[in-house]
């Protein structure tokens, strides 16, 4: 990797989604708008005495699932552009290498989601007033790292995709299993054990156990530092991976 | 002098299909070379060959000295690509001065580029606003703002008008004069007769590798088109 080569292809992604203020708007507007809906469902739902209310709970992972679905999807999309536009080609006959590239992208939507996991965390806590035990910062530093996780596993799966037909279908494939298996919907201990296994190689399942920890506890506990470490380790090998299908010598 | 580009039995397959069938040749450099042959020949197979993003069946690709897509030849050499690869949701300002960055040159270097090309005053448009012309000239600019050594340009005046188009040839000439080394594809005879050198390909192979001067006096005809035909049928009658 090369600082300099780093940084321009960081600051042209940036640029290219300058360009694109509809996508800014969406990427902004749409999680703050999921979690209107997701308030106004369980506005009337009772809460069992000394438990978080049912928003809390679900507006926190939420938290933490929309960054990571949505660059999933802008990484893939984007990625696939750079293949089929030609760009790609052109970039790996330049001095540009395929960590500066990759990594370019996870900075750049990485700087693009911490804008958004802002965005909805100021309307989670001030407009709909959710509480965590834990500090808000944490949770939007956690959303961000999701947000590159969606970025590297992204990367990963264009390189698997020759058409945006495969490469959207790769978000049930990809995606879906891990927010059924996440601990959203049954509680990861209370799963099957062959569900339970999947669901412990399933670098979400971490990211929300995660914010779960924030949820419950006002100090940063030993559980919330080895999941951020898992994610961040599913991050670099995702990235890593991405790098070694991207080929420069193609057929 | 050594050339620039040297190429030895090369065979490339592509889709199962044998796209370059023991191609040998050379590039000398400081000169523009043309690479002449109908769509479908293997031209720009031959350039991915020389850039080295190409997997190649047998042979081997020489260039500046070194095996082809060796790293830091990735320094010295440009590549246009025969589709306009640049970023449409980008300026064309933008997309000079991101490769511009990419060989270490600067924002000064990279707005020359693009008054080089003649888009100065379609600097801060967005590229997929441009006419085909003016988007593959874009592209050309991001290919020369490094000052390669070695210029690999697959098409570089389909779809200019022919002023624009003579000027861009008056330029290729006056990067040679300077010592770089260009290789410019064209399916359009009428641009063999600008080049120093030209290349003939047609279904694979070499037929012709020669000055346009000889190749006419070879064949015994001033058009070229004319001389490359009765080179054609020649080979094919040898083959038969």
């Amino acid at each position: 990797m090369n600082p300099r080569i780093l940084a321009a292809t960081t600051g042209r992604i940036l640029r290219q989604l300058r360009h694109d203020r509809r996508t800014i708007a969406l990427l902004v507007v749409v999680p703050a708008v999921l979690l209107t809906l997701v308030y106004f469902m369980y506005v009337d739902h009772p809460t069992p005495p000394g438990q978080p209310s049912m928003f809390d709970r679900i507006a926190l992972v939420m938290l933490g699932i929309f960054p990571f679905v949505i660059m999933f999807l802008v990484t893939s999309i984007a990625m696939l552009r750079e293949r089929t536009s030609g760009t790609l080609e052109r970039l790996l006959t330049t001095p540009l290498g395929k960590l500066d590239l990759l990594f370019g992208y996870g900075i750049a939507f990485g700087l693009a989601a911490a804008v958004q996991a802002a965005v909805a965390a100021a309307v989670a806590y001030w407009i709909f007033d959710l509480s965590t035990v834990g500090s808000s910062g944490l949770v939007i530093g956690i959303a961000v790292l999701d947000a590159v996780l969606g970025v590297a596993l992204g990367l990963l799966c264009s390189a698997f995709a020759r058409t945006e037909f495969q490469a959207v279908q790769f978000l049930p494939v990809v995606v879906v299993p891990q927010l059924l298996l996440c601990g959203l919907f049954v509680a990861r201990d209370q799963m099957a054990g062959w569900l339970q296994a999947l669901s412990d190689a399933f670098p979400l399942s971490y990211a929300i156990e995660a914010l779960q920890e924030v949820g419950a506890n006002a100090e940063p506990t030993g559980v919330l530092w080895r999941d951020v470490g898992v994610v961040l380790g599913a991050v670099v090998l995702a990235l890593v991976l991405a790098a070694a299908t991207l080929r420069r010598r193609t057929g | 002098m050594d050339d620039a580009i040297t190429v030895r039995d090369l065979v490339v397959d592509r889709g199962g299909r044998r796209v370059l069938d023991g191609i040998s040749c050379a590039v000398p450099r400081g000169a523009v070379t043309g690479l002449l042959g109908p769509s479908g020949s293997g031209k720009t197979t031959f350039m991915r060959a020389v850039v080295g993003v190409q997997v190649v069946s047998a042979g081997s690709v020489s260039v500046l000295g070194q095996p082809a897509g060796t790293p830091a030849l990735r320094h010295r050499v440009g590549y246009l690509t025969q589709a306009p690869s640049v970023y449409a949701d980008l300026t064309v300002r933008e997309n000079a001065r991101y490769f511009a960055a990419l060989y270490g040159r600067g924002r000064a270097e990279a707005d020359q580029a693009v008054r080089d090309v003649g888009l100065a005053e379609a600097a801060g448009q967005l590229v997929v606003t441009l006419s085909g012309g003016q988007r593959s000239r874009a592209s050309l600019a991001c290919a020369l703002v490094g000052d390669p050594e070695l210029v690999i340009l697959d098409e570089p005046t389909v779809g200019q008008d022919p002023v624009l188009r003579a000027d861009l040839w008056a330029r290729f000439h006056a990067m040679a004069a300077a010592g770089t080394t260009l290789l410019v594809s064209s399916h359009v005879m009428d641009e063999a007769a600008r080049c120093d050198r030209l290349l003939l390909i047609r279904q694979g192979r070499l037929i012709a590798d020669d000055s346009p001067a000889a190749i006419r006096a070879a064949a015994g005809v001033d058009d070229l088109d004319e001389a490359f035909l009765r080179l054609i049928r020649a080979g094919a009658g040898e083959e038969s």
